[in-house]
């Protein structure tokens, strides 16, 4: 227990935990913010398909030595933008537009990463997660974009609320819903790829999706929704990032199965409040 | 004479090759009760619409007493929240009725609390600020869509149907609370509705949309037409209210 309590107080000397750590809950924060309005508006698909999407990102990075968070910000905006485009151009439902891109995305991602020798460690380490792969120009253009994300959730408070109420009402009182489900978009494109170092691509949907159905459990207005989910999103990546260095798990795994532990309590907490 | 509230002039709405309004023109006075009744497809709806904004006319013009200032406040046909878990209390959904008008949007955080509780003790409903919108029936969901659209003061209030999903007992007590409006408010209301039974009890001018013709006027007028398909809605109206 002693030698436990050590470990966790040693992790706070290296710098690579900090930065995780920093990293980490400022992308908490945005993605349980976004995750609240794109889970009420039926959209969370979008958050995995765009994590797929990322993954072909990874996969160029590896390939032409670059920054996978420089190649994968652009490239799943793109996407984003694709998706939404296929969606109002042509007949195609919004889920299979976000099938559509994602699985062609995977099959680049797959197609690279067999021509640049395979999968490797440093693959791995994105698909999963890892505490490791955080360079210093990565930590700032991380804290940058995850700070601008939260503002502007922030700041279009009202009107993202307005909208993810009654969509058809949002459009009378004047606000562009067009422009604002561009953006939203946006906003996830850059929170996904800013997530997929910690988490990973195939667990960062994860993100979006817990923090707000475990604060759905709880809470009966939008406003207390939006800091439950913040404050399980974060408490899930400070623990997640802590246990994974102290119990040497991976820690995309770590962090998903608290926050699943965090739902499951919510879960019963509700089911027990409804029973007395 | 005094510019009318709203003045629809000859409008036509086409969806393609499909044409839903020919050629409709009505004004609304301030403080009329409009009923707007027809059948399905005649295009209440698409005219609603045309008068939100949301549709433009394919000819044809629609013009308000204040141009775009003219704020006007809406009811949706439907319930929306048809999710128990969605996590919105009374109040923050009657708040964004707000952001509609010029007055609401430079209102302080405090004045616009004000206000929504002003408009929901208006409706009844104040005792129910805190609760969870989900967790209430659908009459008094009904109400608090009723507050979002009041809560700016608009000048012209529009219902799409607005008693289609509410009992017999609730929806009576839901048109004395829209006559009280009209009457002690004096809020101008436009409102569609497949319940003839209300037209000459509560509304002053009906317009009637076939897909023939187009009748405007009052009860009498209505009753004095020669449309066979009017004459139906009339009559059948006129059974249920003897």
């Amino acid at each position: 227990m002693q030698n436990t309590f050590e470990l966790l107080i040693k992790a706070f000397e290296y710098n690579f935990i900090r930065d995780a750590l920093l990293v980490g809950v400022l992308v908490a924060i945005s993605c349980s913010m976004l995750g609240t309005f794109l889970v009420l508006r039926k959209l969370s698909l979008i958050g995995d398909g765009l994590a797929h999407v990322s993954f072909a990102g990874v996969a160029i990075a590896m390939l032409t030595a670059q920054s996978p968070l420089l190649i994968g910000i652009p490239l799943v905006t793109a996407a984003s933008l694709l998706i939404l485009k296929l969606h109002e151009k042509t007949n195609i439902h919004g889920d299979a537009a976000i099938g559509l891109v994602s699985s062609m995305a995977i099959a680049i991602g797959v197609m690279i990463s067999s021509l640049s020798g395979g999968y490797n460690v440093d693959l791995f380490s994105y698909l999963f997660g890892s505490l490791l792969v955080i360079s210093r120009v990565d930590l700032m253009l991380s804290v940058v974009l995850a700070v601008s994300v939260v503002v502007a959730i922030i700041w279009l408070y009202p009107k993202l609320f307005a909208m993810t109420y009654d969509e058809e009402y949002a459009k009378i009182i004047g606000i562009n819903v067009k422009h604002m489900n561009y953006l939203l978009s946006v906003l996830t494109a850059i929170t996904i790829a800013l997530g997929i170092r910690i988490v990973g691509t195939m667990l960062i949907s994860s993100m979006i999706i817990f923090p707000a159905i475990t604060a759905l459990q709880l809470t009966s207005s939008f406003k207390s929704t939006l800091v439950i989910a913040v404050m399980t999103a974060v408490s899930s990546v400070i623990i997640g990032v802590l246990a994974s260095f102290v119990f040497n798990l991976p820690s995309g795994a770590t962090i998903v199965l608290i926050n699943g532990l965090f739902f499951g309590v919510a879960y019963l907490y509700r089911k027990l409040i409804q029973q007395n | 004479m005094n510019k009318p509230l709203v003045n629809v002039k000859n409008i036509g709405v086409n969806y393609g090759k499909q044409s839903i309004i020919k050629n409709l023109s009505f004004q609304v006075e301030k403080g009329d009760y409009v009923g707007i009744v027809g059948s399905n497809g005649s295009g209440k709806t698409t005219l609603v619409k045309v008068l939100l904004g949301l549709l433009a006319p394919t000819e044809g013009s629609v013009e308000f007493l204040y141009d775009n200032k003219t704020s006007i406040g809406y009811l949706p046909q439907r319930t929306l929240v048809n999710d128990q878990f969605f996590p919105a209390q009374v109040e923050e959904i009657v708040e964004t009725g707000l952001m509609g008008s010029q007055e609401g949007k430079l209102m302080k955080r405090k004045d616009k609390q004000i206000r929504v509780k002003e408009t929901l003790k208006l409706l009844n409903m104040d005792e129910f600020m805190k609760r969870k919108i989900g967790t209430l029936s659908i009459g008094q969901q009904q109400r608090v869509l009723l507050a979002r659209a009041l809560v700016s003061r608009p000048d012209l209030l529009i219902l799409d149907e607005p008693t289609s999903a509410l009992d017999p007992k609730i929806r009576e007590d839901f048109y004395e609370m829209l006559h009280h409006l009209h009457l002690a408010h004096e809020v101008t209301i436009l409102q569609v509705s497949h319940d003839v039974t209300s037209m000459d009890k509560y509304m002053n001018k009906i317009l009637l949309m076939g897909f023939d013709e187009i009748i405007f006027g009052d009860y009498q007028t209505l009753k004095n037409s020669h449309s066979g398909h009017i004459h139906g809605l009339v009559d059948s109206a006129a059974e249920v209210l003897r």
